[in-house]
């Protein structure tokens, strides 16, 4: 279930969907199965969330164009300008 | 003979003369513009004009491509320049070298006049503004790779979220090919579709150092990008072109580092608040339900099941008794009108009053019973009944009274 997550929702909207599921569990007008089910679909988007936000490196890199036209990326040091 | 001359070598000399007056040779001249030509060779033909006088101008094609701004009709300017003679036509006309607009700068009337065409070209609409993307995988910064502002935006998104990736794309920021080296960056960064949203920064400066930023091809590849690009450009008072094209203006580079990624702090401890308000609210759902379950299980329906039709039982039996009673109290009223009427039966018998010595009479041929003398008369045949048996009796003779 959660790969069915991966990459089909932004941090944004998986945020956004949290917290409508929060909110019409603590309504407490569910019944106990839709409440399982819907603390479950909590967990699980909480998770994505969480991996989302650690998914990317710390990266701080230099674009640099070659004689030929190509774009060449390379880490960006103080040499650089720093 | 006097000396003469040829009309062109009059105008030849008129030329030379005016040619080494140092006054004419290179003078600042205001007026207002009119008859204005932009023509198709590229050089501009007009009149420059003050209430009383005026005087035929020409601008050609190596100078006019220096201007900022595209002079028109009414437009009040300066120009500066040399005034010398088109000998074909002997008329004296002013070269123009230089131009600028009178009172604002040319630079300033540039800028409003850039402004105003993208505006109504509809560069600037907001239906045009593409969202920023909440949490980027990686930012294309535009700018000197020198300098403060790379750095403040590598440090102030580092501080806010530490796994950012940033690509830098190095360029000019002011100067001769500034900025058609920031449209390129920016077209290049698109096609290589590699950032999520592009930052186009520069510092504070002049309205000279920051004119590549109210470039035409600077806003137009702004505008053309399919990657949401922030300008952040000079400090939070300077306003460009690339401002009002871009899909978010940030008023300094370093407002646009706080704008482009959220904290992560922040979004983890909501995360974290979010999960446990999930839990909270699933074990008071939990406890709603089991308190709603324990209620019910108490209720008397279930502790006490034959209540009820013991109850029903107890009616009934009540119900019993009180038919019975009533019951017999029916039948001994009964029995005890029937004696009453056994006794007032026994009164009225005629068997007691025959008994006590009386007798009925009946005619022996009718059975009617004969209670007046008129009923009988003699010689009738009569049957009288006393109490233990009868017997019958001839009239002999019928008296009244």
């Amino acid at each position: 279930m959660e790969e069915k997550l991966e990459g089909k929702m932004s941090f944004e909207e998986a945020l956004k969907e949290l917290e409508a599921i929060v909110e019409n569990l603590e309504k407490g007008d569910l019944t106990l199965d839709e409440s399982i089910n819907a603390f479950q679909r909590g967990i699980e988007i909480s998770r994505y969330c969480s991996k989302k936000l650690d998914e990317v490196e710390r990266k701080i890199s230099i674009l640099i164009e070659n004689e030929n036209g190509e774009i060449q990326e390379k880490e960006f040091t103080d040499a650089d300008g720093l | 003979m006097e000396n003469v001359l040829t009309v062109t070598s009059v105008n030849k000399y008129i030329k030379r003369i005016m040619a080494e007056d140092l006054i004419l040779s290179d003078l600042l001249v205001k007026g207002e513009i009119s008859n204005y030509k932009y023509h198709y060779s590229g050089h501009m033909y007009f009149t420059l004009k003050d209430e009383n006088s005026t005087i035929k101008c020409v601008m050609f094609k190596s100078q006019c491509s220096l201007l900022k701004f595209a002079p028109e009709n009414g437009m009040k300017v300066i120009i500066r320049g040399y005034v010398s003679v088109f000998e074909r036509d002997g008329q004296y006309q002013l070269y123009a070298q230089e131009m600028q607009p009178d009172g604002l700068g040319s630079l300033y009337t540039a800028f409003e006049q850039l402004k105003e065409r993208l505006r109504q070209e509809g560069l600037f609409d907001s239906k045009y503004k593409k969202p920023i993307p909440f949490l980027p995988r990686a930012i294309g910064v535009v700018t000197s790779s020198t300098g403060a502002v790379i750095r403040d935006i590598i440090n102030i998104t580092g501080r806010r979220f530490n796994n950012v990736h940033i690509k830098i794309f190095p360029v000019a920021v002011q100067g001769e090919g500034a900025a058609k080296q920031i449209a390129d960056a920016i077209r290049k960064l698109n096609s290589l579709a590699c950032v999520d949203v592009i930052i186009v920064a520069r510092g504070g400066g002049s309205l000279e150092e920051l004119w590549a930023f109210n470039e035409e091809i600077v806003a137009r590849s702004i505008f053309e990008s399919k990657i949401p690009v922030i300008s952040a450009v000079g400090h939070e008072t300077d306003f460009t072109i690339a401002d009002f094209t871009a899909d978010l203006r940030a008023p300094t580079p370093s407002a646009a580092a706080e704008i482009v990624v959220p904290e992560k702090a922040v979004l983890k401890s909501t995360i974290e608040v979010m999960r446990k308000r999930l839990k909270t609210a699933l074990v008071k759902c939990l406890d709603q339900k089991k308190a709603e379950y324990e209620k019910l299980s108490k209720s008397s329906v279930f502790r006490q099941p034959y209540n009820k039709v013991y109850q029903e039982r107890m009616k009934l039996d009540i119900l019993n008794k009180y038919m019975q009673k009533a019951v017999n109290s029916n039948i001994s009223k009964m029995r005890s009108e029937f004696s009453q009427l056994t006794g007032k039966l026994d009164a009225l018998s005629p068997l007691a009053v025959l008994s006590r010595g009386y007798g009925v009479v009946r005619v022996k041929e009718t059975g009617k019973i004969i209670r007046t003398v008129s009923g009988v008369k003699a010689g009738d045949l009569v049957e009288m009944q006393i109490s233990d048996g009868s017997f019958e009796c001839n009239v002999l003779n019928v008296k009244k009274g």
